[in-house]
C-alpha cells in the first residue's frame, strides 16, 4: 500500500484513533497489528520472511546476551582469583561463544537476502559466461519474490544483534515488542534504517494526546505529500521519457534528464521519509532524520554524509571499520607500510575497506552491473578528491576564495553535477549506455537543441514546467530558512493568519497541483524497490 | 601519553592534541587518522581496539585515546 494512496490515509487515521483512544493501554500492541496488516497487504507470503528474520534475530540476541551475562558475573566474582591473562582467555573464550550465534543468524538473514534479492542477478551473470564460451544450456530465472523492504528491515536486524554481540545495550526480552520494531509500519517501506537505542525509548512507551506533535506530524506528512505527489510524479513524466528513448533524446536532453532526474529522486525520496518521519511522530516515535539538506554539500563526502544517513552510517559502523581494524587487515596495513611506503601504506587498508563498503552499497541498491558500477564510480570520485585534498589546499593558500559566497555556491553546483551524473547509472538500461549517453553529452550538447521541438514532446505542458519552477523554488527557500532550525517551529510562532495561509496553501497545493487525476494511483516511491 | 600525543603529532603536525577535545567533532580525524592511529596503538602498546570503539566520544581528545588504551589493557 502507496503512502500516497486513499488507502493509506484511511488507514492510518483509523490507527491513530484507536492509538488515542480505545487501545490508550495497547499502544505499541495496536501499532504491531497494524504494522503485520500492513505488511500483509504487500503480500500473504512476505510474512513469512519478516517473520523468520524477527524470531531468528530474537533468539539469537538473546542467547548472545545470556553469554555475556554469564561471562561479566564469572568475572566479577572470580576477579581477585584470576590474573590478568587468565581473565581474558576466559572472555575471549565467551566471546567466540557469541559470535557464533551471531555469525549463524547473520548468515540465515543475510543468505535469505541475498537469494531472494541476487539469485536472478547471478543467473544472468552465469548465463552470459555460458554464452560467451559456448558451454551448456543457460539456467532459467527463477521466479522469486522479493519481500517490501527486506533490505531495509534486515539491516536492521543486523544492526542490532551485532550491537547486542559488542555489548552496546541488553538484548531485548519480549519477542512482540521486538517484532514492533523490526516491522513499525511507516519505515519498513523505505527506511530510515533505525538502531534499537534510537528508537526504543518511545517506541514502548506510554504515549499522551500531544496536540503539538500530532500537528507537526500531520504537516511533515503533507511536506513530504508535496514533494512526492507535486514535484517528483510530475516530473517523472520527462525523466522516463528521455532515458527509455535515448537515440531520440541525446545531446542536451541527457543533460536535462539527468538534472530532472536529481530533482525527481530527491523529491521522491525525501517526501517518502518525511512522510515516514511525520507518521511515526503522530505516534510520539521520533525516527532518525535520513537528510541533512544533502545538495548544499560543497563536496561529494559531505554529501555522503547528509545523504541517506542511516545507510551511510550503517555501513561505517558495520563494515568500513570493522574491516578496517580486523587482524588481517592491521596486518596488511604493517606489510604496506613496509613495502610501499607511509604514503601509499597508509592508504591501501583504508581504500579496500572503502571499495568494499561502495561495492556493497552498489549492489544494496540494486542486483544490477548499473548499481555496482554507480557503487565504484563513487568510490573512485571519492578516492582522487581524497588524493587532490593536497592540490585544494595549496589553491585555498595562495588563491583567497575559501569561504566566499561565490565559491561556496561554485562548490556546490560542482557537487550537484558530479552526483547527478553518477546516478546517470540509475536511469539507463545498462552500464554501457550510460557511458556512451555521458559521452554523448559531453560532446554533442548544445543549446539550440532545446529548440527543435523534442522539448514539446516530453509530456510536461508550460503549465507544469511553471509549477516544478515553483515547486523548486519552494524547496530551496524551504531549505536556506531550515539552516537556522526546525521551519515547522518557526511557522509555530508566527500569527494564525500566517500559518494558516501557508499550511493551508500547501494543503490546496497539493491537492491541485498533484500529479494526480480521477482514479491515479500514484506511482512507486524509487526506494520502495529495495 | 607523551607516545601517543607523538603518534598523533605525526598524523597532523599544526593541531595542538594537548588541548583539542573535539578532533572527531570538527572533522580532524578522519577515517584514515584512525585507522593508521589504531595500527600504531597495536604496534606500540599492544592493544586491539574494536569497532565498536570507534565511537567520538573515544577519539575526541588525546586524553580519551589514552583513557580507551587503558580500560581495554585493564579489560
Amino acid at each position: 500500500m502507496l503512502f500516497t494512496s486513499y488507502g493509506f490515509l484511511a488507514f492510518l487515521a483509523a490507527v491513530l484513533i484507536l492509538y488515542y483512544t480505545l487501545c490508550r493501554r495497547f499502544q505499541w500492541q495496536l501499532l504491531l497489528a497494524a504494522s503485520y496488516l500492513f505488511y500483509y497487504w504487500s503480500g500473504p507470503k512476505n510474512l513469512i520472511f519478516i517473520m523468520v528474520t524477527t524470531v531468528t534475530t530474537y533468539f539469537a540476541a538473546l542467547k548472545i546476551g545470556h553469554y555475556g551475562e554469564i561471562s561479566a558475573a564469572y568475572i566479577k566474582e572470580n576477579k581477585a582469583k584470576l590474573t590478568k591473562e587468565e581473565r581474558k582467555a576466559y572472555k575471549a573464550g565467551m566471546k567466540k561463544l557469541q559470535r557464533k550465534w551471531m555469525l549463524a543468524c547473520l548468515f540465515l538473514n543475510l543468505g535469505i537476502l541475498a537469494v531472494l534479492k541476487y539469485t536472478n542477478f547471478a543467473i544472468a551473470n552465469i548465463n552470459f559466461f555460458l554464452d560467451a564460451f559456448h558451454v551448456g544450456e543457460p539456467i532459467s530465472f527463477k521466479n522469486m519474490i522479493l519481500p517490501m523492504g527486506i533490505s531495509f528491515y534486515t539491516f536492521m536486524a543486523v544492526g542490532y544483534l551485532v550491537d547486542v554481540y559488542r555489548g552496546k545495550y541488553p538484548a531485548k526480552r519480549g519477542l512482540f515488542s521486538f517484532a514492533l520494531f523490526i516491522s513499525f509500519f511507516p519505515q519498513v517501506v523505505q527506511g530510515p534504517i533505525s538502531r534499537f537505542d534510537d528508537v526504543s525509548g518511545d517506541m514502548w512507551a506510554d504515549h499522551k494526546f500531544d496536540g503539538k506533535a500530532v500537528s507537526f506530524g500531520l504537516q511533515r506528512i503533507l511536506w513530504g505529500f508535496f514533494k512526492k505527489l507535486v514535484i517528483a510524479d510530475r516530473i517523472l513524466t520527462a525523466v522516463n521519457t528521455i532515458i527509455h528513448d535515448p537515440a531520440t533524446y541525446d545531446g542536451i536532453y541527457v543533460f536535462l534528464g539527468m538534472m530532472f532526474y536529481a530533482l525527481e529522486l530527491y523529491a521522491d525520496f525525501t517526501g517518502g521519509i518525511d512522510i515516514t518521519i511525520g507518521t511515526a511522530e503522530l505516534f510520539g516515535i521520533h525516527l532518525k532524520e535520513n537528510f541533512h539538506r544533502p545538495y548544499f554539500s560543497k563536496n561529494i563526502a559531505e554529501y555522503w554524509r547528509r545523504w541517506h544517513i542511516t545507510m551511510g552510517t550503517w555501513f561505517t559502523d558495520y563494515i568500513f571499520y570493522p574491516i578496517s581494524v580486523s587482524d588481517p587487515m592491521l596486518r596488511f596495513n604493517k606489510f604496506a607500510r613496509r613495502h610501499f611506503g607511509e604514503y601509499i601504506g597508509k592508504r591501501m587498508p583504508v581504500y579496500t575497506a572503502s571499495a568494499v563498503v561502495w561495492f556493497a552499497t552498489g549492489i544494496w541498491h540494486g542486483a544490477a552491473w548499473n548499481f555496482i558500477v554507480w557503487g565504484m564510480m563513487n568510490f573512485v570520485v571519492l578516492m582522487v578528491s581524497q588524493e587532490l585534498e593536497p592540490c585544494y589546499k595549496w589553491f585555498h593558500k595562495h588563491f583567497n576564495v575559501n569561504g566566499t559566497l561565490w565559491y561556496k555556491i561554485f562548490q556546490i553546483i560542482r557537487t550537484i553535477l558530479l552526483m547527478s551524473a553518477l546516478r546517470m547509472f540509475d536511469c539507463y538500461r545498462d552500464v554501457s549506455l550510460t557511458f556512451r549517453m555521458f559521452g554523448n553529452m559531453l560532446v554533442h550538447s548544445r543549446i539550440p537543441q532545446l529548440f527543435d521541438g523534442r522539448f514539446q514532446t516530453l509530456g510536461l505542458a508550460a503549465a507544469d514546467y511553471l509549477v516544478l519552477f515553483i515547486g523548486l523554488l519552494i524547496l530551496i527557500v524551504t531549505s536556506l530558512i531550515q539552516r537556522s532550525g526546525s521551519v515547522r517551529e518557526k511557522l509555530a510562532a508566527k500569527p494564525l493568519i500566517v500559518r494558516f495561509a501557508c499550511w493551508y496553501g500547501l494543503f490546496l497545493a497539493v491537492l491541485i497541483f498533484g500529479a494526480y487525476g480521477v482514479g491515479f494511483d500514484s506511482s512507486q516511491f524509487i526506494y520502495n524497490q529495495f | 601519553m607523551n607516545e601517543l600525543l607523538d603518534m598523533l603529532s605525526d598524523l597532523h603536525e599544526d593541531v595542538d592534541f594537548e588541548s583539542c577535545d573535539t578532533l572527531i567533532d570538527d572533522g580532524i580525524l578522519d577515517s584514515f587518522d584512525i585507522v593508521t592511529l589504531i595500527t600504531q596503538i597495536k604496534d606500540e602498546f599492544d592493544v586491539t581496539i574494536p569497532a565498536d570503539e570507534i565511537v567520538p566520544e573515544n577519539f575526541n581528545s588525546a586524553e580519551a585515546i589514552w583513557n580507551l588504551i587503558h580500560r581495554l589493557d585493564e579489560e
